[in-house]
């Protein structure tokens, strides 16, 4: 089997000298990547969870999303986040021109429309703590609450790594390393962004509705 | 927002009170004195020996993936000594804890252990064998071989690697001080709702539990992240897809089933963290709570990772299986295939873990088909294997025999499997020791296929053939052993007796519950050969010293490199120009062909960041478990701090000199000459003959014709 598509053996080419081997920043972006397939596969399975726990019982005798979920607050939070994720592929291009002043500039305004979809987020949890929805309500608004919140956690620690590299590119410009986790982070925000579009659609949204 | 616990909490030890020592446990006591004597003398032979200084720098801080993947091997295999522990203390109990006038020590009515200690046995059994013996123990294997199968020089990410290590056995650190610190689970080793809620659970057993498994999940998920990229970036030029070895498609497709799955172990975990700690009803009995969710939740993940153990285990045998027939491997096409079906299929079965539910017959019937559906594509392997000896020049070498028993075995479990697959069939025997009897002869397929690896890879790691008596010896007596405990188990089944019993009331299994414990006296007796095995071996080194081809019919390109391998694999990359790249040079008498041009090559520097992580993850998992969370604040922003500080200074690495390399490579071929003249054999061969089975083509292009004993 494996001698039919072997080369000659008295001419084959036994050993590479100049073989280069792989590209740094492909590697680590494809190694990312990976991890980002395992990140939506919690998500995916948080949802599972807040399916099995959407059915009225789950509610027990609670409050159920149609009564404490507010989409058009949401909405706000949507736009914000999406904002954030448009500004930071904007500083991106211009680390194609080596623009480093365009970059951190994409950065800021990133880090400043993250926090603002974060405090938005602890807002609304605060207000729903105060109106008697927390984790221990019922099933259905524990899966309402960890899913939602889980989402912040990842924007949360996004946005520690949004300030490391502004530092770093502050620090040491471009390099194979920090384009690289430039690369990671966009990967990073941009799932995030897309994992919210479907808690907006199937957590507020479809709770409001239901 | 917390949960108040049951029984004290203050600020600063959080649950921790001096009264979680079970200093007055008969059992668990002297053990304590025993480890804490144990590791004394450890530390101080190697203060004694000046050896700090050796571990830190060439062990602990190492990123090279043969030094990881062995670290990883010997954690999985102490894992596995105290897991076989764990099942003696069961067995053991059960022999003695029978019948109502069954007499008890220890303050147990029955036997010598209380339910609640022999819960904690149970789970802790389960939990150690599958997760942090087996997983540990196959990705040790392929953390060595892989990278050197594919001729890479390291893993994708050498750094990653060396953490994945330490989260692991930051999470074996977390299990065993279970033992002496508070209690484990007892909830058996997958948990059940609404058990491990905290009201019926109030102990720390549960959180340890929840804790170890979240770390084991975490370090084997970037273990995975990082064999996948491995083997999809840095194959050696010529490497392409279908000249890949069957062991490196197994880990690929078991690596892919890791990345997936693990993440819905993370999530079931937490959800019960939440519920433990926040007090939110995602399994409670009431409030809204759905018992039934956790268990798909967690099968959803326990299934798949079903495969992802057995999966690498045939990549194995299928190593083992071509070198020792002599023969390429029968139908490697359709050994891809099978792995990657049986990787896709392990995704819709989770639910025949349930049967019982009350699903309906409809849901029961479609997961009953998917599990069958498994069997076809595990007998395509079977039946590869079976005719890749099928007119082969065989060996019986005790690598060999430990493949072939992994066969046996796996028929066992796999008919067994066909019956429990069968929903009217599973509802008589759920539950039951049948069930247990089956799963272990799986599992042991893995730990069948493992013996066999360590003694096929022994020689390429160290240097050094393992002594073949000795691991004949222990191959047998782990045999019987096998023999002994199952059968009898798989007869108690359909006898009735059900999992899980510290007291077993049925007088008349007394017989075969008297066989099981000599069976385990037999697999005591293996585990004192495979210690005798190492010590004859190590004893023995310079006489069982082996050349770059170790049995003389290796096949694939990890053969190609010097025994042991150096730090950085292969001097210069090496071309791949057919499969099984070994066995085609070998074949054309071009096997001995070296490089005559080296050039510079970059390696990783050693971190000692990956070690602090390790232990700051244990400390942040002993900090939940307990609640101190002034430490759990401060563990999770030191591990924070760490990794920005690491990605601040990065890596340069530092670069090996073309004549530096030479230097090395010449010493290296001089020892390897003085190892093949001191040889009885010529060229290291345990098999007279050498590789002569090669693809019918009986003249060698290059010069002479292939002969007996002189392949080299």
């Amino acid at each position: 089997m494996s001698t039919h598509d072997s080369p000659d053996p008295s001419k084959a080419v036994l050993w590479d000298t100049h073989y280069h081997g792989h590209d740094v920043i492909s590697t680590r972006s494809f190694g990312y990547f990976l991890y980002l397939l395992s990140d939506g596969m919690l998500f995916a399975t948080l949802f599972a969870a807040y399916g099995v726990l959407s059915y009225s019982h789950s509610y027990f005798n609670g409050p159920t999303p149609a009564d404490f979920v507010h989409p058009w607050y949401t909405f706000t939070q949507t736009v914000a986040l999406f904002l954030s994720v448009l500004a930071y592929g904007m500083g991106m291009s211009a680390v194609k021109k080596g623009n480093k002043a365009g970059l951190m500039n994409g950065l800021i305004a990133a880090f400043v429309l993250g926090v603002i979809f974060l405090g938005l987020d602890i807002h609304d949890m605060m207000d729903l703590a105060a109106h008697g929805v927390t984790v221990q309500t019922s099933g259905g608004a524990s899966a309402f609450i960890v899913l939602t919140q889980v989402h912040a956690a990842h924007i949360f620690f996004g946005l520690i790594w949004i300030l490391v590299m502004i530092a770093q590119v502050a620090g040491k410009g471009f390099t194979t390393d920090t384009v690289g986790r430039l690369l990671s982070l966009r990967m990073f925000w941009h799932l995030q962004a897309i994992i919210w579009v479907f808690v907006f659609v199937f957590v507020y949204l479809w709770g409001y509705m239901s | 927002m917390l949960v108040q616990v049951p029984g004290g909490w203050n600020p600063l030890l959080g649950r921790l009170a001096i009264d979680q020592i079970p200093y007055t446990n008969p059992i668990l006591a002297p053990l304590f004195v025993a480890v804490v004597i144990g590791g004394i003398i450890l530390l101080g032979l190697i203060t004694y020996y000046q050896k700090w200084g050796y571990l830190w720098k060439e062990w602990l801080t190492t990123v090279d993936h043969k030094k990881l993947g062995v670290m990883y091997i010997i954690l999985g295999l102490v894992m596995l000594f105290r897991g076989f522990i764990d099942g003696l203390m069961i067995r053991t109990q059960q022999v003695w804890a029978n019948g109502p006038d069954s007499s008890g020590v220890f303050g147990a009515v029955h036997g010598y252990l209380t339910p609640f200690h022999f819960g904690q046995v149970y789970s802790a059994h389960g939990l150690i064998m599958i997760l942090l013996a087996a997983t540990p123990l196959l990705v040790g294997f392929m953390n060595i071989i892989v990278p050197i199968q594919i001729g890479a020089r390291d893993m994708a990410y050498p750094y990653l690697n060396a953490l994945g290590l330490w989260i692991t056995a930051a999470a074996v650190v977390l299990i065993m001080i279970s033992l002496f610190v508070g209690d484990f689970a007892h909830n058996g080793w997958f948990g059940y709702a609404p058990i491990f809620e905290l009201q019926y659970s109030p102990g720390v057993g549960v959180d340890y539990w929840i804790w170890t498994l979240e770390l084991t999940a975490l370090g084997t998920t970037l273990g995975g992240i990082n064999l996948i990229a491995t083997i999809v970036k840095m194959r050696a030029p010529g490497m392409t897809w279908f000249r890949l070895p069957i062991f490196t498609w197994a880990s690929l497709s078991a690596n892919i089933i890791a990345l997936t799955s693990f993440p819905a172990l993370q999530v079931a975990l937490f959800l019960v963290a939440c519920d433990r700690y926040f007090g939110s009803h995602f399994f409670t009995a009431g409030f809204g709570g759905n018992l039934m969710l956790y268990t798909n939740l967690f099968w959803l993940w326990g299934h798949p990772e079903v495969y992802f153990v057995i999966l690498p285990a045939f990549g194995m045998m299928s190593e083992i299986f071509p070198t020792f027939s002599e023969k390429p491997l029968f139908g490697y096409i359709t050994m891809v295939a099978a792995s990657f079906a049986i990787a896709g299929v392990s995704w819709l079965v989770w639910l025949h873990h349930f049967f019982t539910m009350g699903a309906g017959p409809e849901v029961n019937s479609a997961f009953s088909v998917a599990t069958m559906l498994v069997g076809i594509p595990t007998g395509v392997k079977v039946f590869n294997w079976a005719f890749t000896m099928y007119r082969g020049r065989i060996t019986y070498t005790a690598a060999m025999l430990w493949a072939i028993g992994a066969l046996f075995l796996l028929l066992v479990g796999g008919l067994t499997g066909m019956m429990l697959a069968i929903p009217a069939i599973n509802y008589m025997v759920h539950n039951s020791v049948f069930v247990i009897a089956h799963f272990h002869s799986m599992l042991l397929v893995i730990v069948y296929a493992i013996f066999g690896s360590v003694l096929f890879w022994f020689p390429k790691v160290f240097g050094f053939k393992l002594d073949e008596f000795w691991a004949k010896t222990m191959f047998w007596l782990f045999t019987a052993g096998t023999v002994l405990v199952f059968v009898p188990m798989y007869m108690l089944g359909f006898m009735g007796e059900t999992r899980r019993l510290d007291y077993v009331f049925n007088t008349a299994w007394h017989p075969y519950l008297v066989v099981e414990e000599i069976g385990i006296a037999v697999y005591c007796l293996s585990v004192a050969a495979f210690f005798v095995l190492l010590y004859v071996s190590i004893r023995d080194r310079v006489k069982n010293r082996v050349g770059q081809d170790a049995w003389g019919t290796s096949r694939s390109l990890e053969w190609l490199t010097h025994s042991p391998v150096p730090f950085y694999n292969f001097a210069v990359t090496p071309h791949v120009n057919a499969r099984d790249e070994l066995a085609w040079r070998r074949h054309n008498g071009i096997n001995e062909a070296q490089p005559t041009q080296y050039v510079d090559i970059h390696m990783p520097n050693n971190t000692g960041v990956a070690v602090y992580i390790g232990a700051l993850t244990f400390v942040l998992g002993f900090a939940l478990t307990w609640r101190i969370w002034w430490l759990c604040l401060l563990s999770l922003a030191a591990i924070i701090v760490l990794m920005i500080v690491r990605s601040w200074r990065g890596d340069p690495g530092y670069i090996i000199t073309a004549a530096e390399l030479e230097k090395m490579e010449r010493e290296a071929m001089q020892r390897q000459q003085q190892v093949e003249e001191s040889l009885p054999h010529h060229g290291g061969h345990a098999v007279p003959g050498g590789a002569m089975a090669y693809e019918g083509q009986k003249l060698s292009p290059l010069g002479t014709p292939p002969s007996a004993g002189d392949q080299h």
